[in-house]
């Protein structure tokens, strides 16, 4: 047999039916994700139709998109932003309760995001296909699984056959060699790759992060890479399983136990690409190049490092992007005013995003005039964080302590930026409009968006995290 | 699934690149449970001033755009989010097609399960319709050309499946659902390997 990559391996073992020149494969889905916004009219195809789920046993709902970040009211009820989304929120309880679709709703100790609960609970694992009505699905390749997002029509096959028509996507490998510098991170990496490849860059692919620099990062630093895949246009980033992978999964809820563990991992320990594997394309990334890297238009593929001059417009898009961010060419990003930041979304808000906030906020105060929001990514988040005291770092600082959302990723919540303000956000998209009407983007890790909010403007974390250093050394 | 077997319409032009999800439909109408009633919504931030009347810098407010149900746009149209709600906003606001030299792949799936004729051109082709808005085209999804008003032809691919469900109006889930033999072997499959 031919040397295959980690994705040919998990596509095969998912075929039912296999691809001709008229007919795409049928492809398996072992877990379904599902959440209030992308479901509603998928629930209402399936009831007009008189059908049921095939499996509900592997479909995993929770309630994110919609859902206010502020606590129950004094009367007990949710501030949410308008009734359309508490309505909506409404309806998947419904369509949960009648469909017998486990949900980690309001009274759940697991509810949080989608893409945080299901490595949180030990859903996602290693070889799986995994599904979602949500582009960001491709959180869960971290783990080794082929992860994606799909439209709603598509939310319906799966909800009634388990199944997806798909055509094969070409392999895209993108080699991380070297290390990243210190102070640099996984979303300063993923931003550098997206500026270097540009958002469509990965389209028809799924890619395969690898090299020494993706080796040597936690699980939750993979997660913020492979979630941005979608970024480059790619329908889905993975990178092969390790003892990293294993030592984080184990023993979480739904993985296997005991013996059953041990056999799991020995065949996840197959999931590879095998020497001399062709990919359609390779890409090669030196880690040791990336800075601090922040975004300075309208696109995560407008993005450089923060020291670096914003380049001149090309044409009338690159223009409108540049007027509308107020970006100047030729200036770095580095000192642009802040009037909110953002820690929080799929991609980071994770306990380490927070922690890595937490560092260099502690002791400091965020700037006058300046707002900022921390939302943990589950409730599971927000429990470890409390109970390492981050959430007193955060407040005593001056920022808000939130409940779990998505909150201002996509501001349909009741968390929003106001027109003309410039956010400093760990989300994934900085599209016009994206955190409010008129609202301007710039994305960046958590520790940029930590130091951008003390200094109230975008600012280098090395300059607060090496101050530190060198305190905790005196000390 | 009605059958859509050709399109002819006047040419619309949104020439930026990267015209995303966002864009086509902000998120904050997204707290809808249903898919009908978006096309007010389609575009909203682009398309209207903030007082609500129409914004005249808008190039499908142009009067010349008005009935056209041909866009062509610049390239890599409806990156972003998996959002459905985009192709149901476009078709709910006129448009049945988008023309483009590069089409996001989520986005050009979800248009074409809904009948949306999401069509990836030639670089050349797609820049020179760019250049020249409102002209009459026949878009032929049987035989997979583009008839312009000079007698010339544009070809295009487009994936022969979603070809014969366009030509046919076939139900994807009904298809999907006769496969029930071949998913039943493959989950008896998974449970003696498990």
């Amino acid at each position: 047999m031919s040397a295959m990559t980690l994705f040919e391996k998990v596509w095969n073992a998912h075929v039912v039916a296999t691809e001709s020149i008229d007919t795409p494969a049928i492809l398996y889905v072992d877990l379904h994700l599902v959440h209030e916004v992308t479901s509603p009219q998928a629930f209402s195809e399936l009831r007009e139709r008189g059908l049921k789920l095939r499996r509900p046993d592997r479909m995993l709902a929770t309630l994110d998109h919609s859902t206010p970040t502020l606590p129950t009211n004094a009367d007990g009820t949710r501030p949410y932003a308008n009734a359309e989304a508490q309505a909506q929120v409404s309806q998947l309880e419904t369509n949960c309760a009648e469909f017998g679709v486990e949900l980690h709703g309001w009274d759940s100790a697991d509810r949080g995001i989608v893409h945080v609960i299901g490595p949180e609970l030990g859903a996602t694992q290693p070889g799986m296909t995994i599904v979602c009505g949500d582009s960001h699905t491709s959180t869960h390749g971290a783990f080794g699984a082929l992860a994606f997002g799909i439209g709603t029509t598509e939310v319906g096959h799966v909800m009634a056959t388990q199944c997806l028509l798909q055509r094969k996507p070409k392999p895209l490998a993108i080699h991380v060699d070297g290390t990243l510098p210190n102070g640099v991170g996984a979303k300063d990496l993923i931003l550098h790759i997206i500026g270097q490849i540009g958002v469509d860059g990965g389209t028809g692919h799924v890619i395969e992060y690898r090299g020494a620099a993706i080796e040597a990062l936690s699980m939750e630093e993979r997660m913020t890479v492979c979630n941005m895949s979608i970024e480059a246009g790619a329908r889905a980033g993975l990178i092969a399983p390790d003892d990293i992978t294993f030592a984080w999964l184990k023993g979480r809820p739904r993985v296997p136990q005991g013996s059953a563990w041990d056999a799991a991992v020995a065949k996840w320990r197959a999931l590879r690409s095998d020497d001399g594997a062709r990919y359609d394309r390779e890409v090669r990334i030196d880690a040791s190049m990336v800075k601090p890297t922040v975004t300075y238009g309208t696109h995560p593929g407008m993005a450089i490092a923060m020291d670096a001059p914003v380049p001149a417009a090309s044409n009338a898009q690159e223009r409108r992007a540049l007027d509308y961010m107020q970006s100047q060419p030729g200036k770095p990003m580095q000192g642009t005013p802040v009037d909110v930041v953002f820690v929080g979304s799929c991609t980071n808000s994770r306990l380490s995003d927070l922690r890595e906030a937490a560092r260099v906020l502690h002791g400091r105060q965020v700037a006058a005039g300046v707002r900022m929001l921390v939302v943990p990514g589950s409730e599971a988040v927000r429990r470890d964080a409390e109970s390492e005291g981050l959430h007193h770092v955060f407040t005593a600082a001056g920022a808000e302590w939130r409940v779990p959302g998505c909150s201002m990723c996509i501001a349909m919540n009741g968390d929003l930026a106001q027109p003309g303000q410039l956010v400093v956000s760990t989300s994934n998209r900085n599209f016009e409009g994206r955190q409010g009407k008129g609202a301007r983007t710039v994305l960046a890790s958590p520790a940029t968006a930590a130091a951008s909010a003390v200094a109230g403007r975008i600012t280098d974390p090395r300059d607060y995290l090496n101050q530190r250093d060198s305190t905790e050394q005196a000390a | 699934m009605k059958p859509v077997t050709h399109l002819q319409s006047r040419t619309a032009v949104l020439a930026d690149e990267n015209i995303d999800t966002d864009r086509i439909i902000p998120a904050r109408f997204l707290t809808t449970t249903t898919r009908e009633g978006l096309g007010k919504l389609c575009f909203n931030d682009w398309r209207y001033q903030a007082d609500g009347s129409d914004n005249p810098a808008f190039p499908l407010n142009q009067p010349q755009a008005h009935g056209c149900s041909i866009l062509v746009a610049g390239r890599n149209f409806g990156c972003g989010s998996s959002r459905e709600h985009a192709p149901w906003a476009l078709l709910d606001y006129g448009i049945q097609a988008v023309l483009c030299s590069e089409i996001a792949d989520i986005f050009r799936n979800n248009a074409l399960k809904n009948g949306l004729l999401a069509i990836a051109l030639d670089e050349l082709e797609h820049r020179w319709l760019l250049k020249n808005p409102g002209i009459e085209l026949t878009i032929n999804v049987r035989d997979q050309f583009i008839a312009l008003p000079d007698g010339g032809r544009i070809g295009f691919e487009l994936e022969p499946f979603a070809r014969h469900c366009l030509l046919n109006g076939v139900d994807q889930l009904g298809y999907l659902l006769q496969h029930a033999d071949a998913i039943n072997a493959h989950e008896q499959l998974l449970e003696v390997a498990a």
